[in-house]
């Protein structure tokens, strides 16, 4: 692709940033969003959350991971384990990454 | 524009509670950078395409794309489809902020990115406009614009300095991991959470990412479900 086609597709992919965020509010007129909806909506963070992370974590190439010796379990169940007693992201972060790198680069998983 | 105490309370208390996640998020900034150079992006687009797109998995899908030539239109529908989460929390938005022009909507909007969203959700559940949002929400989308911009440029920076093979990105999923957990408040939202995270597995194999979609479409429907069926246990806790 040269240069300027990059270019266009960078432009053309902010104007998907922006009609994506703002899909429901690109137009003033009044969308009636059921009452139910709206409060159904209070679990969306939190499905949304649950659908990225799940896979990144038990899924490897697609397939579930077969085997427990696994860095990214691992580090997903520490960090479970740090939240859990501490409730700190960045602690869960921490020890979450500090225990993969120590499985990836001491015991070679 | 003179500030009320109130809303400079809310201002930085929209960057306290981003801080910690944020830590994640950068990681993820990083690794993005590296991946947009070894793509094959020159410097100044990778800047661009950082700065101007501001769309971490967005970006990431459209990496492959532009490097095989693939048309623009296919480039523009991935991303979009990779987006869906975002159009779903727009409706939910509209509740906050649908009363402002449409310039500073739509301005508002570009920079909502996930974490804002999960925060700003939890710091204001009715939806329904409140004073202070504005702010808050001013103060949560700045520090993770800085908090994205400056881990990705300097990701493109050093890109053949970073080990790829040390999966830094992970630290980014971890902290969604870590935000998931602190927004669970009584039993019917764990349960919709798990349907939501099983969902995903189940559905990993649709294409355009679509099971993230699904996944929440199933864990907004358990919810409301297990609301109708058991309205206590999704009372907040907090």
């Amino acid at each position: 692709m040269s240069d300027w086609q990059t270019f266009a597709a960078i432009l053309g992919l902010t104007v998907i940033t922006v009609v994506t965020r703002g899909f429901f509010l690109l137009s003033a007129d009044e969308w009636p969003i059921p009452r139910w909806l709206t409060r159904g909506l209070r679990y969306a963070p939190l499905a949304a959350l649950a659908a990225i992370v799940a896979p990144e974590i038990l899924l490897s190439d697609g397939a579930l991971v077969g085997d427990w010796k696994d860095a990214r379990l691992l580090a997903a169940a520490a960090s479970t384990a740090y939240f859990f007693w501490r409730r700190g992201i960045l602690g869960t972060i921490v020890v979450g990454a500090a225990v993969m790198l120590a499985a990836k680069l001491g015991l070679g998983w | 524009m003179t500030l009320t105490p109130n809303q400079r309370a809310e201002f930085r208390r929209g960057v306290r509670e981003i801080v910690e996640p944020s830590f994640g998020i950068s990681a993820w900034a990083l690794v993005t950078g590296v991946a947009m150079i070894k793509s094959g992006l020159s410097v100044p687009l990778a800047t661009l395409m950082s700065i101007a797109v501001y769309a971490g998995s967005a970006q990431l899908a459209a990496l492959p794309l532009i490097a095989a030539g693939a048309p623009l239109w296919v480039i523009l529908a991935t991303a979009f489809c990779m987006n869906l989460r975002f159009v779903i929390f727009s409706a939910h938005w509209r509740k906050y902020f649908g009363h402002f022009p449409r310039a500073q909507r739509l301005a508002l909007m570009y920079l909502a990115a996930d974490l804002t969203y999960v925060l700003f959700l939890r710091r204001f559940p009715r939806p329904e406009p409140a004073p202070g949002q504005v702010p808050y929400f001013l103060g949560s989308v700045l520090w993770s614009w800085l908090c994205w911009q400056v881990p990705s440029l300097l990701g493109i920076a050093l890109a053949d300095r970073i080990p790829t093979d040390w999966d830094l990105g992970f630290a980014g999923v971890l902290a969604l991991l870590g935000l998931a957990y602190s927004t669970l408040s009584g039993r019917n939202s764990w349960i919709a959470g798990l349907v939501a995270a099983a969902a995903a597995v189940a559905a990993f194999r649709l294409p355009l990412k679509l099971n993230i979609v699904v996944a929440i479409a199933a864990g907004v429907a358990v919810g409301m479900l297990l609301d109708r069926l058991r309205p206590n246990a999704g009372e907040e806790r907090r």
